[in-house]
């Protein structure tokens, strides 16, 4: 079963370089054409004045609207905090089986909880959480399976502990093992 | 995870209801939303949700009230309450109306996913619980009480009338009729079978044994009373105790347990500290405590108090349609705890297993088919396995003064009653014998 092709829209200033190795790790997991895309649009519409955190629903729903097609599965690239109105924060998230999603690095450095910055673990941590959110739009729930990329992260040393790989049960639902 | 775990979000603000809803959709719930409590409660009403995650504030009604409606759907569903102001008296009064929890909006998500698995974890017990409960109470239910007769269908019609009451029971019938299983089935069908149910089988102790044991000792009591020890009667606390044998109890005993019955507390023996314990009394005896009382011989007042209700157990010659039920199952019984096969029985043999008496009732047979698969030739019972040899003429328990007189009476006459003769054969001394002949009235020309 071939799956859809990925496109990661970057909304805001990305270095890329770091896109470019998200990029890779992500067709290496999927096996499918990635197409990443620059988009320069202004996201303060979506800036929550109370939380001082950006709202994560709202952003979901317009790369749906905006960006996505039903021919591609469609991750937007945040560098901002996000938030849904019931939680706290967010890394990420997308429609179960659907087109889009929404990731953001803004949790995900070292400098923000004052450990010295390491770009390399940063585009790690990123990339997995890319592949994860793409997981959930390839129609994927949580897994329990050690260190799979689909178990659920709720801290960044949750992140650090996963691969960057699906398991072989999480393959096997989407025909790739 | 639970997969099959089904959640119920209510919450007025559509943007919480679609978060949560995805949320908890990745992690592989079933999740479904309403966006009031009258939805919610119409949607509880029909379908079965194991967690229900509400918010306080809604307009109509709010989550306190919607949790005590839920509660009287279902008080096994579980309601975590959710608010965006976290005051300690709601949280009081929702966790005093039986919400699992209470969590203030927004939350971590670290804590949302601790509280659904918390709840998760709740939710598998009780199903384990509840599993474990039918499995314990099934098993007591039908353990070894078959009989499909009339005669012991309305004994189990009266076990399940009385069962579920605190009502003292009176067990009366002939020796190996079952009187403990029914006390049992009384017991296991009863509010209190989750508690123990404590048996003393009076008859085997003496009086000062049985004081001992009924009310527990303290160290020091009697000589052999080292430690402290718990009576009979606080084991059974919120269960049952079953005194077997009541009718063989010393007057004494009687007078202390009518004071038990009446005031459900007592002292240990050597103590001082007054102990109180709720228990139901089963008593079983196989003798007509009614025709004692009227010899004096069983206190009135303690016969009333026992004999709220009365079962009486039909012999098993009274109901020999039930021999070809308890033959099968106790060859089952038997052959499965030997690790045989099932043997079949000879149509001959089981028509004089129907034509015996069983003057030991339901024991006997079981004993007799027990025997039979033992000694057997391994491929089925039949007629010689049996030991209906002489038994079968004779339904007639000899006592053990009936026996005592026979056989003075024997020896007596083998020794043409020389009274010092007989009494050397018979190893007591002539002052004895004397006493035992005019006990028993025996003649010289008596039979034995």
């Amino acid at each position: 079963m071939s799956l859809h092709k990925i496109t990661l829209v970057s909304l805001g200033y990305f270095d890329r370089k770091m896109l470019e190795q998200v990029a890779k790790a992500v067709q290496l997991q999927y096996g499918v054409e990635v197409s990443l895309r620059e988009e320069h649009v202004d996201i303060n519409k979506y800036f929550d004045a109370g939380r001082k955190q950006y709202n994560g629903n709202l952003l979901l729903r317009d790369i749906d609207q905006h960006y996505a097609s039903d021919a591609h599965k469609t991750i937007g690239l945040l560098s901002v905090d996000l938030f849904i109105p019931i939680l706290t924060y967010i890394f990420g998230q997308a429609y179960l089986n659907g087109r889009a999603g929404i990731a953001s690095f803004y949790r995900l450095s070292n400098e923000r909880y004052g450990l010295e910055s390491d770009k390399e673990l940063l585009t790690n941590r990123f990339s997995k959480e890319v592949i994860h959110e793409l997981g959930h739009s390839y129609r994927l729930i949580h897994c329990l399976t050690h260190r799979c990329v689909m178990q659920s992260s709720t801290y960044v040393e949750d992140i650090d502990q996963k691969l960057p790989s699906l398991c072989h049960d999480c393959k096997k639902t989407l025909g790739l093992a | 995870m639970i997969k099959t775990i089904s959640l119920l979000i209510v919450d007025d603000e559509e943007s919480v209801r679609d978060s949560l809803l995805n949320w908890f959709v990745e992690d592989g719930y079933q999740v479904a939303c309403a966006e009031n409590a009258k939805m919610a409660l119409s949607m509880l009403e029909n379908s079965h949700y194991d967690i229900v995650l509400a918010d306080i504030k809604m307009p109509g009604m709010d989550g306190l009230e919607m949790l005590k409606r839920i509660k009287t759907i279902n008080k096994e569903t579980i309601v975590i309450i959710m608010t965006a102001f976290a005051t300690v008296d709601t949280a009081v009064q929702a966790l005093k109306d039986g919400a699992f929890d209470y969590v203030t909006k927004p939350f971590d998500p670290d804590d949302l996913s601790h509280l659904i698995r918390n709840a998760s974890k709740q939710i598998s017990l009780a199903a384990e619980n509840e599993t474990l409960r039918n499995k314990v109470s099934s098993l007591e239910h039908v353990e070894d009480l078959i009989g499909s007769s009339q005669a012991m269908q309305s004994v189990l019609k009266e076990v399940e009338r009385v069962a579920p009451s605190n009502a003292s029971v009176i067990i009366t019938g002939e020796s190996g009729t079952g009187k403990e299983l029914i006390a049992r089935a009384i017991h296991a069908n009863s509010p209190r079978r989750f508690f123990p149910m404590v048996s003393v089988h009076c008859g085997a102790l003496s009086e000062s044994l049985l004081e001992s044991e009924l009310f527990g000792h303290e160290k020091g009591a009697f000589t052999g009373a080292v430690y402290n020890r718990k009576g009979r009667f606080e084991m059974a606390d919120s269960g049952t105790i079953f005194l077997d044998e009541i009718a063989t109890i010393s007057t004494k005993m009687q007078i202390e347990l009518l004071r038990v019955l009446e005031s459900k507390s007592f002292m240990r023996v050597g103590g001082n500290k007054l102990i109180t314990s709720d228990f139901r009394v089963i008593c079983a005896s196989n003798r007509d405590l009614k025709k004692m009382v009227e010899h004096g011989s069983f206190r009135e007042d303690l016969y009333y108090r026992l004999n709220v209700v009365n079962i009486t157990i039909p012999p098993l010659r009274e109901r020999i349609e039930d021999i070809p039920a308890l033959v099968d199952y106790f060859i089952k019984k038997y052959c499965i705890s030997m690790s045989r096969s099932v043997l079949p029985i000879e149509a001959a043999a089981m028509k004089r297993l129907q034509e015996f008496d069983f003057p030991g009732n339901v024991r006997e047979l079981e004993n007799m088919i027990e025997r039979a698969i033992v000694v057997g030739n391994g491929k089925e019972i039949r007629v010689k396995d049996l030991p209906l040899g002489k038994e079968i003429t004779t339904s007639h328990v000899e006592s053990l003064d009936e026996q005592e007189k026979r056989h003075i009476q024997l020896i007596l006459n083998k020794y043409a009653w020389n009274i010092s003769r007989a009494a050397k054969a018979l190893q007591v001394d002539r002052v004895t014998l004397y006493n035992k002949i005019r006990k028993f009235g025996l003649k010289q020309d008596g039979k034995a």
